[in-house]
């Protein structure tokens, strides 16, 4: 979770993730920055996010985000 | 049948009648036959497009729908039995089948739809050389941009397995021509709209006394401004157009495809709300957007939707690209971390533009949104530097000078929709810092585009309008909301928008008195 | 809820008022000037019943017959449904409407328009959608104003589906708003008559100068729609017990060429039908082309039209066995009014020139 945090910072440091709930509804969050996020996952956690999986749900907050990380590991 | 003609009035009206007539469970008929219709009034020769669009949709859909009920079955059959790792395997070769149905049907459907777009289709550039500019025949067979990506989209969806298949093939060909979206948009999602139009909605007043004067805000978009400036744009691209009349050509061609567009889309949407249908939005007000990343979100949506959806998340997040971020990132720091960004932006766009259009000038116009985006969005930590210095981010007049920047700028971007001919285009950007030839704001010039100074009076009153109502918008919200409880200032504006646009809409004849006087032949 | 129902229906009540007088406000009036022939054919219906003869036709019967001259010297009632620039299948059109009103003795049709074959066919400037509006946006609605607007259209008007404006005409004239003159609101609701039982009095005078001198033709064949439809105005007359009368008026331009002449000669015998070209009887009629037209003999001026009125008035009494009215009390009474106006007008007229 902290380093999932730690990228999302880096993107927007100006935001605070640990309580945001509507980063894609509040339009915090652009395509660009998604991409950004999943190759970053992808290069922490080992984990590819597919395309069918980046819905608003998923990336409204950093938990929603964790939990789909979470999801995808155990798989 | 144009929009804009008492033919389509006409028929609006037999459709809505007869669908609140109907019981509910007939109503999607009607709106099928309806479509049907519609679609037969543009040539019997098209039917054939959309039927095998919709009939590979319908099959596709179904195939895949049946392999997902197979492999729900053995799985809850075997349950016990399977390890996890055979679970897996057979949803993967479950998975791979599919793929393959889906991509024969997109394969097929993008065939016949390159293959109009090569051989038929007038891009809306050679359009504007006619009298009329429209949006609303872009692309032929009659809007198979538009329903061929609604459907396409369909068919991923289902491989996605997000929506589930439609089994009423006659459904499934309602969801693909659905007349009121089939020419321009937009493009929805089956799985927002088709539960909508088999629904059959009870009549709510409210939403059919909004619907109707959403049309008629598109009509008066359409017919007084759009149609009226359009004798302006065709004039301004004639050749000795340079410097300051390639600047008015930017302009009044932003005008007239924005009142064009979003008076279709008006419309569109306005009929289906009065039908009870909600479609999504696909404009909010471009042109208070601060850059163009954001004009994108807010023009067009539902086509950046699509493309974001199907072409720019699959590819940036594909295993590849993965890869080859991951690799990059070591050799090229914060510009391999982006690479995946930025190749699914450069194929979005490349497809952006060529769904517009198989010319040059497309291809140009998507590259150059796409530079544009990129570039802007590469130099953000320099602004963030800039503004944290001068702080003028906060500031009004720093927002009112982003917007002009954005407008100014995606006009010049938008203008190359006219020029088939790149060069010609580059020859005209080229003259905007050279040739300063302001006299013809008043050496008379303009009043021989076709124009009068009614005419112009008249697209001014239009524009201020549209702004003001905008403005509101943006800023408070909807008006027909706040009108909708002052039922007597409500009718005198309907009916005040209505003779404006019998009496100022540009359509029929056009009066000249000399033509009538009888010449003594 | 009921009331809301009644402010939305009084509420598209006054708006459909508002819109007609609207309507009646933007639609070309005809009353002053030089475009007083629009109002020609709507001005019909009120002089319509009781006429013996009906002459149908383009300008070449509107400027070139006087119906008062022809009551005055043998008492015979018409009526001139003619409009400018009238083509072949309107006439047979306001033909067929005319029976819904009356049957006539005699029903007159000037064959000039047989040189336009279909709408356009011609390629000439002198067929214009605002032509076919002066003779057809006065008619009333019947079946053969129906059918006369699809027989007219242009090109242009079907593709921009003129059908409707017909109907509602604002849709055509909505435009206008910017180009009203005080005669649109002095005429708003009103009119006046412009003319009198359809011909339309000039008082000028312009004599002939030159010959009118007109290329000659590569085919002088008339067209095949033309001959459709003078065949179903010879069918109607017959059905209806009415003789049918072909003339060509007596008017210098255009040309009325002797292959043309011919053609119809050997029509009227072939249906036994009289056909006078009264361009043969110039001298007997007793025309003086320098007094006797106002635009150099394209038409024939008030002068003019009361010697040829004069002259074709015996020529109904005596070849069609035209009835005299003036012992009727009723109908002379009527027509001592229409000559009272017809001379004032006159008058006026003549002063005015002065």
């Amino acid at each position: 979770m902290e380093a999932l945090l730690n990228i999302l910072n880096e993107l927007h440091p100006e935001v605070d993730f640990e309580t945001a709930t509507g980063l894609i509804d509040d339009k915090v969050l652009d395509s660009f920055d998604i991409v950004t996020i999943v190759a970053e996952i992808d290069a922490e956690y080992d984990v590819q996010i597919p395309a069918v999986e980046l819905t608003p749900e998923n990336f409204n907050s950093a938990q929603a985000l964790y939990a789909l990380v979470e999801r995808l590991m155990e798989e | 049948m144009q929009f804009t003609s008492v033919s389509f009035l006409l028929f609006a009206a037999v459709i809505l009648l007869g669908y609140y007539a109907l019981p509910k469970k007939a109503r999607w008929c009607w709106l099928l036959a309806g479509s049907m219709f519609f679609y037969l009034m543009a040539g019997v020769e098209y039917l054939a497009f959309i039927l095998l669009t919709a009939v590979s949709t319908y099959f596709a859909g179904l195939l895949m729908d049946k392999n997902l009920s197979k492999q729900e079955a053995y799985l809850a059959e075997n349950k016990q039995i399977l390890s996890r790792e055979e679970k897996k395997e057979y949803k993967a070769r479950i998975k791979s089948k599919n793929r393959i149905i889906m991509i024969v049907c997109l394969v097929i459907n993008f065939a016949v739809l390159g293959l109009c777009k090569f051989l038929l289709v007038e891009p809306f550039s050679t359009m504007a050389q006619g009298t009329t500019l429209s949006f609303l025949t872009l692309g032929l067979p009659l809007g198979i941009s538009f329903y061929m990506f609604q459907s396409m989209g369909y068919v991923v969806d289902i491989y996605r397995t997000t929506d589930k298949a439609e089994k009423n093939p006659l459904k499934l060909l309602l969801f693909v021509s659905y007349f009121p979206q089939l020419m321009q948009g937009p493009i929805s999602r089956h799985a927002d709209l088709a539960p909508q139009l088999v629904e059959g909605k009870a009549f709510d007043g409210k939403e059919f006394s909004f619907g109707l004067q959403r049309m008629l805000w598109g009509f008066f978009k359409k017919m007084v401004i759009a149609d009226r400036i359009a004798a302006a744009v065709i004039a301004l691209r004639g050749p000795q157009f340079t410097g300051v009349g390639f600047f008015l050509l930017t302009l009044f061609y932003a005008v007239q495809i924005y009142a064009d567009f979003t008076g279709g889309i008006d419309m569109t949407i306005g009929l289906s709300q009065a039908l009870g249908i909600k479609l999504e939005e696909n404009f909010v007000r471009p042109f208070f957007s601060k850059n163009i990343a954001e004009y994108w979100r807010r023009w067009h949506i539902t086509l950046g939707e699509w493309m974001k959806s199907y072409i720019f998340y699959p590819i940036s997040v594909s295993q590849p690209m993965l890869k080859l971020s991951k690799k990059a990132r070591s050799s090229m720091g914060n510009f391999g971390k982006r690479l995946p960004v930025y190749v699914a932006s450069i194929a979005t766009w490349l497809v952006t533009g060529i769904w517009h259009g198989i010319t040059p000038n497309f291809i140009l116009w998507g590259m150059m949104n796409c530079f544009v985006i990129v570039v802007s969005e590469e130099l953000n930590p320099l602004y963030e530097k800039f503004h944290n210095r001068f702080g003028w981010k906060e500031k009004k007049w720093y927002g009112a000078f982003e917007i002009l920047r954005m407008f100014l700028l995606m006009n010049l971007i938008r203008i190359v929709d006219l020029f088939p001919n790149v060069a010609d285009y580059f020859r005209r950007m080229g003259s905007l810092v050279t040739t300063f030839n302001f006299q013809i704001l008043w050496d008379g010039t303009l009043m021989k585009l076709g124009l009068s100074a009614l005419d112009y009076g008249i697209i001014l009153g239009g524009i201020v309008l549209m702004f003001c109502v905008s403005l509101y918008q943006e800023k408070k919200g909807s008006v027909r909301e706040v009108l909708w409880n002052k039922p007597v200032l409500r009718y005198i504006l309907v009916f005040v928008l209505l003779v404006i646009v019998l009496l100022m809409g540009s359509y029929g004849i056009g009066y000249n008195a000399s033509d009538f006087i009888y010449n003594q032949f | 809820m009921k009331k809301k129902i009644a402010l939305l229906l009084s509420a598209l009540v006054l708006a459909g008022v508002i819109l007609f007088c609207l309507q009646a406000l933007l639609v070309p009036k005809y009353m002053v000037g030089k475009h007083k022939e629009g109002a020609l054919i709507s001005e019909y219906y009120d002089n319509a019943g009781n006429n013996d003869v009906i002459f149908i036709g383009d300008c070449e019967v509107y400027e070139n017959f006087s119906p008062i001259t022809m009551w005055e010297k043998y008492g015979i009632t018409s009526y001139i449904r003619g409009s400018a620039q009238q083509l072949i299948w309107q006439s047979y059109y306001l033909m067929e409407e005319t029976f819904q009103y009356e049957t006539p003795k005699v029903m007159v049709f000037n064959v000039l328009s047989m040189k336009y074959d279909t709408p356009k066919a011609t390629g000439d400037q002198s067929q214009r959608e605002a032509y076919n509006r002066m003779t057809l946006d006065g008619m009333r609605w019947s079946k053969s104003k129906w059918d006369s607007i699809y027989a007219s259209m242009t090109e242009e008007e079907k593709e921009k589906e003129a059908m409707y404006s017909y109907l509602l005409p604002l849709l055509r004239y909505h435009d206008r708003w910017s180009q009203l003159t005080a005669e649109d609101f002095k005429y708003w609701f009103k009119r006046d008559t412009v003319s009198d039982n359809g011909y339309l009095m000039q008082t000028g005078v312009k004599p002939l100068e030159d010959e009118h001198v007109e290329r000659p033709l590569v085919n002088y064949d008339f067209g095949e729609n033309s001959w459709y439809y003078l065949d179903k105005m010879t069918e109607l007359c017959k059905s209806k017990g009415v003789q049918l009368v072909l003339i060509k008026a007596p008017a210098l331009s255009p040309v009325w060429w002797p292959q043309w002449d011919a053609q119809i000669e050997e029509y009227a015998a072939e249906n036994d039908l009289l056909y006078i070209n009264m361009l043969e009887y110039q001298e007997e009629i007793g025309i003086d082309w320098s007094t006797d037209t106002y635009d150099t003999g394209l038409h024939l001026n008030v002068y003019g039209a009361e010697k040829a009125a004069d002259w074709f008035g015996k020529v109904l009494q005596e070849q069609c066995g035209v009835p005299d009215r003036r012992e009727d009390t009723q109908i002379s009474a009527l027509w001592a009014e229409k000559a009272e106006v017809y001379h004032n007008r006159k008058k006026e007229m003549e002063q005015n020139k002065e």
